[in-house]
């Protein structure tokens, strides 16, 4: 599965301006609201459900990613984006760094296969340092765009 | 004198030869495993398996097909898209490998509802 696959490209945010675990899944997930992914009536709704699988154990991977996500109903496809926060966010994260990248998934509850490939993809790129730190020093959605197309080109990692 | 040396000693007074060798270098343990949690190896039971390997001080790997990963990482662990039913080799080398892959293969096993 490519980035393109299920990244909304119109969601892309390169400047999250959140300071917290709550907020920025708020704004990310916002995001997607105002690029037309989910519908509006969904929103709490989608972000308790992510809000409440953090409970359960932060999705802060480590190297300053985090995978925030959820199954949700509302859904008939894998609704994806990415957001860069400079400051980074303290998200509890498994080596307790901040966390910079944002990768926040929504999926259909019955399409477990899909997020898995999403999840592959994405820690597929990340092991590539290059990607990750282009990926961290992006200013503008565009940036986050053309690393995205770039990295479904083949051009980093494995 | 070190467990391995013993280990060593004892299988020198077998006269096992080609076994001597592998005992002379660090313990290896390994386990074919298939994936029964419905949701694949995820985010969170991933998380779960580079938690419990790092416990432990053997070197860990994950092999799926011709890829092969450090169990350790979650990131790592993630790339293998292992779906349920997906078959693993879990390879452990070092001294407590033998308990980490009992460990670790319980882990993935284990039918787990409340993994989902």
């Amino acid at each position: 599965m490519k980035f393109a696959d299920f990244v909304s490209v119109k969601a892309v945010n390169a400047n999250l301006e959140a300071e917290d675990k709550e907020e920025v899944i708020r704004e990310i997930t916002s995001s997607l609201l105002k690029a037309g992914e989910i519908e509006e009536s969904q929103y709490e709704s989608i972000v308790s459900a992510i809000l409440k699988r953090e409970e359960l154990g932060s999705t802060g991977i480590g190297r300053g990613v985090a995978v925030p996500h959820t199954k949700h109903p509302s859904v008939d496809r894998l609704v994806g984006t990415v957001g860069v926060s400079p400051e980074g966010v303290d998200f509890n994260s498994l080596d307790g760094e901040k966390v910079q990248l944002f990768f926040l998934l929504i999926s259909p509850p019955d399409r477990p296969g899909d997020h898995l490939r999403a999840l592959e993809n994405i820690s597929r790129q990340l092991r590539d340092d290059t990607f990750c730190r282009f990926l961290k020093q992006s200013k503008t959605a565009e940036d986050i765009q053309q690393l995205l197309e770039e990295a479904d080109n083949n051009q980093f990692g494995s | 004198m070190k467990p391995k040396a013993v280990a060593a000693e004892r299988m020198l007074a077998r006269g096992d030869q080609i076994q001597v060798v592998q005992l002379m270098s660090e313990p290896r343990a390994t386990r074919t495993v298939v994936v029964s949690n419905p949701q694949g190896l995820h985010a969170r039971p991933a998380d779960q398996f580079a938690r419990l390997a790092s416990s432990f001080k053997c070197k860990i790997e994950l092999v799926k097909e011709n890829e092969r990963v450090d169990g350790k990482s979650v990131l790592n662990i993630l790339t293998l898209a292992a779906v349920q039913g997906t078959q693993l080799v879990l390879e452990a080398e070092g001294e407590d490998a033998e308990a980490a892959v009992a460990a670790l293969a319980e882990l993935v096993e284990q039918s787990s509802e409340e993994n989902e």
